[in-house]
């Protein structure tokens, strides 16, 4: 809670400390036009009042009106545009738990085995290349020269296909590396030395009491990760010309459209607040350790 | 060794039982060479070839972006209209771009760019991290909870979002991106330098100096600093990529610098709309920040592996 | 007496990339069924690998590189994998040093100790827990029923040594390594520990091979004795010679280094001059040459073999040779 009103009130603070109003042209606009905006967006109102204002919409959920698009308002933006880019979130999530972790754990036991080089170098890779260049190189290959799949827009399952690869490659990556690490620490650990003691089959030892424990880690991470997964719809969005809410919001920084700036920043802000609740419960249940509340 | 009786070897002369002459009683210390931490840790570096390779590249990038631009005879606003989108070829070794421009000096002051972001992202790292995790390190109790709290808000947040909104308020431009980058890329080094201390000044070096009066900023500087530097290291390595990153990441969202300077992200977002008829356009800014990203990101590693404590013997 | 376990010129060495490292050095010795032994040395003398060399749980880069290890009849250095692992922790058991790393935190303590039964015995899930509960009031553990469903972190450490050896005899095994069970803890709960040792022996009926570091542990328990230096064993015979008549310099130091616990519970211990030799790349000679006060000339040139000095007193120094000069145990 106080992170999100420390963002609201940070960020409300920055957008009207720009210099010239959302309303600022090339082209001065008449003053009685002028005064016109100013008073149906409440922008003569002393800035305290605007706060404490926006304060309480906000609490009723309401984020108010775009400034650029008339008759809009930002919960409208979020309500379209959201699902598309969690679309394109979860498909990323899929892709990097399902192949980042089985790399990263098949590289740990099959340590300096070709598998484990093999994905390694494609780690390396993967985390040093920006998304950007992966998703202008895979639209550039497999949309234009190879023609197999659609290089824009949002229209069948096809599309999803290359935006979402493209925004889990980093992760993917990273997640790899980091299980690989954490994997093959836990390996060392006495207490599976313990389980192989116990004459446990190798299975049981690596599954069991291995894997759980190598978890942990990762989902340490998990809040980051997705925050980071967040920030990267702003770019492949903006390459396959998807119009989710990253696209959105990068489009509102180039129209100056404060109230969205402000009101998808709020959004993102909450969405990030809910999403490291959940990772820490998440922790709890894998950890017996740590026990909420603490 | 078999279990052979007393008497099955009784030709040993006499003189072999006479005592050796009392010794040193630590030869066996000796025995494997000792060496300092930075030697070690030097020398584990050396011994890593791609973190070699790393470096070689790195300095190698470096001395293109200082001398490259002073040698090529294009600049990078220049526009050929005649030569519009040219392939690689002997004049212009990357091509040109749409409007006629020479690619290989845009590249290569694009290098410039990123590596002026790398140092401006480092040099933050090392003041204000550092002596932001120092203070809350070595003060302790409320002021370190104040200080931490106040970090952990900002980190629930994607840096890149408060970039974003940075550079809303400030307008692009490169000195924009340095503030931007100024405002929110210390957060990490100060977790990690305070977590050290936290651990460092319960040791008994420190104790020791504040029992002789050591002040409080002569214990940070002389004591607990320099023994964070490996971790200081890590993070620095670590983050120069980063900030190379969301510069690039900016500047392709249009975000950063503005035309016509021209960082890699902003090559690579203008080749974008061209990709089906100039993919060269594409392939040069790209390629080089990959191979950027890659050459830092194999020095980090290898720093890491070679200055990690836990791995020391 | 008939032995359940007999180890014949065992050898392990670890193949690291800065050279072999020789761990163990052609030590043999042997267990009676229901006997107790000790092996001590200080940390660092190949005790443990000699353990692991026997469960043949030797990771990468170990290996056994000769010897051969008997248990039962069976030859354990070349069994399958899939044989052995019904011997580890159904017919040999093994409890460790640190019981506050050695316990899987992320796990129940009665889910750790049933996948044990579950696995090596015919039961269901009802009759392991009863099992594991029973197993835990056998170790001491007060409400075992309650502490079945908690985990690793809320045993203090002496409640999880006792969880180990719940887990390590719950099989009943024929065999108990214990390796260094009492190091990581408390004196109070050492001595505990080494009772509760004491009273399961007879109770289960199990023998016991005891590493330690600490003589006077093995007194209590163990009817031989078995001295470890730089992977070689230096001295060995009953508790009563090693203790009443110790002819090795090495074990005159050891006996000097047992703690004393005086009425505060302070302890009082000398330990020995000097560092273990690097087993890298081992000098000829006697192995504690470097650290010995009656090192000769001989000593620094050619390893001592093992004289045999009783029925089954045996160590390994030129002094007990008859060129040697008298020395007298200094005290
Ligand atoms: N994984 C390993 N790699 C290399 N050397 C090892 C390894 N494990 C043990 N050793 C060597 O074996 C020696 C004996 O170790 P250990 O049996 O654990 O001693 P103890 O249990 O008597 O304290 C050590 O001094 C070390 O040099
Ligand atoms: S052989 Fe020599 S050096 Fe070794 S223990 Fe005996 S006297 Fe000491
Ligand atoms: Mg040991």
């Amino acid at each position: 809670m106080v992170t999100i009103w420390m963002v609201v009130t940070i960020t409300f603070f920055l957008m009207h400390a720009i210099p010239g109003g959302p309303f600022t042209r090339e082209k001065a606009l008449p003053p009685a036009v002028m005064k016109n905006i100013e008073e149906r967006y409440h922008l003569n109102d002393p800035l305290w009042k605007q706060y404490t204002d926006y304060i309480q919409n906000l609490v009723r959920g309401d984020l108010g009106p775009s400034f650029k698009y008339q008759g809009v308002t930002v919960n409208q933006i979020i309500a379209e545009s959201f699902p598309i880019s969690a679309q394109l979130g979860l498909a990323s999530l899929f892709i990097m738990l399902f192949v980042g972790l089985p790399a990263g754990i098949i590289s740990a036991l099959r340590q300096t085995k070709w598998q484990d080089h093999l994905a390694m170098s494609l780690a390396t890779v993967g985390v040093a290349v920006p998304n950007f260049v992966v998703a202008t190189l895979l639209m550039y290959i497999v949309g234009v020269k190879l023609g197999w799949l659609p290089t824009a827009r949002w229209l069948s399952w096809q599309s999803v296909i290359m935006p979402s690869i493209a925004l889990a490659g980093y992760y993917t990556a990273y997640v790899a590396r980091l299980t690989r690490s954490s994997v093959l620490e836990v390996l060392q650990q006495d207490y599976i030395r313990t389980a192989r003691a116990k004459g446990l089959p190798e299975r049981v030892v690596v599954y069991k009491h291995a894997l759980k424990n190598a978890l942990i880690p990762i989902v340490t991470y998990l809040g980051p990760i997705l925050a980071g997964i967040l920030t990267g719809s702003f770019v492949i969005e903006k390459i396959f010309a998807i119009p989710g809410l990253g696209e959105h919001f990068v489009a509102s920084i180039w129209n100056r459209d404060y109230t969205v700036i402000l009101g998808v920043t709020v959004f993102y802000a909450t969405l990030l607040v809910i999403v490291n609740l959940i990772v820490d419960i998440l922790y709890c249940f894998i950890d017996p350790r740590i026990r909420l509340g603490k | 060794m078999a279990d052979i009786p007393v008497s099955g070897i009784h030709e040993i002369s006499k003189d072999k039982f006479t005592p050796l002459p009392a010794r040193k009683k630590d030869i066996a210390d000796i025995s494997r060479p000792s060496v300092t931490y930075w030697g070690d840790a030097w020398r584990r570096l050396r011994q890593n070839k791609m973190a070699m390779l790393g470096m070689y590249t790195i300095i190698f990038i470096i001395l293109l972006a200082i001398l490259g631009p002073i040698l090529s005879p294009h600049s990078y606003s220049d526009q050929f209209l005649d030569k519009q989108g040219l392939g690689p070829n002997n004049e212009h070794w990357f091509g040109t771009d749409s409007l006629g421009r020479d690619l290989f000096v845009r590249v290569l002051y694009g290098a410039r760019i990123s590596l002026a972001v790398g140092l401006v992202a480092s040099l933050l790292n090392l003041t204000v991290g550092v002596l932001y995790g120092g203070i809350a390190g070595l003060a302790g109790g409320r002021v370190d909870n104040v200080m931490m709290r106040i970090v952990d808000m900002f980190y629930s947040i994607p840096l890149v979002l408060y970039v974003i909104l940075m550079m809303v308020v400030i307008g692009p431009g490169l000195k924009s991106i340095f503030m931007a980058l100024g405002l929110v890329y210390w957060l990490e080094m100060a977790r990690v330098v305070r977590a050290q201390i936290l651990t460092l000044k319960e040791q008994e070096f420190v104790m020791a100096a504040r029992a002789l009066g050591a002040s409080q900023a002569r214990i940070l500087f002389r004591h607990l600093i320099p023994n964070c530097m490996g971790p200081i290291i890590i993070t620095v390595s670590m983050n120069i990529p980063l900030a190379i990153f969301t510069e690039a990441f900016l500047s392709f969202l249009g975000l950063g610098v503005a035309i016509p300077m021209a960082s890699w992200g902003v090559l690579a977002s203008d080749a974008l709309p061209a990709i089906r008829s100039y993919p060269h356009m594409l392939f040069f800014p790209a390629m080089a920040i990959s191979v950027t990203m890659l050459a830092f990101n194999f020095l980090g590693d290898g720093l890491r592996d070679a200055l990690d404590p836990r791995l020391r013997k | 007496m008939k032995n359940i376990l007999e180890v014949k010129n065992l050898s392990t060495s670890f193949f690291t990339h800065a050279g072999e490292v020789k761990a163990v050095k052609d030590i043999s010795f042997n267990v009676g069924i229901g006997e107790a032994i000790g092996i001590v040395g200080e940390s660092g003398s190949g005790k443990s690998v000699t353990s692991l060399s026997i469960m043949n749980l030797l990771s990468f880069p170990g290996k056994v590189i000769n010897g051969s290890v008997c248990f039962a009849g069976t030859e354990l250095t070349n069994l399958k994998e899939k044989k052995m692992q019904l011997v580890r922790g159904n017919e040999i058991g093994m409890i460790f040093q640190d019981p506050m790393t050695s316990l899987n935190p992320v796990y129940t303590v009665g889910n750790q100790i049933m996948e044990s039964l579950l696995r090596h015995q015919k039961l269901n899930r009802g009759e392991a827990r009863k099992k594991a509960i029973e197993m835990l009031s056998l170790v001491g553990i007060p409400g075992p029923e309650n502490r079945l469903n908690q985990y690793p972190h809320e045993f203090s450490g002496g409640m999880r040594q006792r969880v180990m050896i719940a887990m390590a005899l719950c099989c009943k095994p024929k065999l108990l390594i214990a390796d260094e069970p009492t190091t990581a803890l408390d004196v109070t709960i050492q001595a505990q520990i080494i009772e509760l040792l004491k009273d399961l022996k007879d109770k289960i009926n199990t023998s016991i091979i005891l590493i330690t570091h600490d003589l006077g542990v093995v007194a209590e328990l163990c009817s031989r004795v078995i001295v470890m230096y730089a992977g070689s064993v230096v001295e060995k015979g009953t508790t009563r010679d090693v203790f009443y008549n110790p002819r090795h310099p090495y074990t005159w130091g050891l006996l000097k280094s047992i703690p004393i616990v005086n009425a505060d519970h302070k302890e009082r211990l000398i330990p020995i001059d000097g560092q273990p030799p690097d087993l890298l790349n081992t000098p000829p000679g006697c192995p504690f040459c470097p650290r010995c006060d009656h090192a000769m000339q001989i000593c620094a040139q050619t390893q001592p073999p093992l004289s045999q000095l009783g029925e089954q007193h045996l160590a390994a120094c030129w002094l007990l040779h008859p060129g040697a000069p008298r020395v007298e145990r200094g005290r």
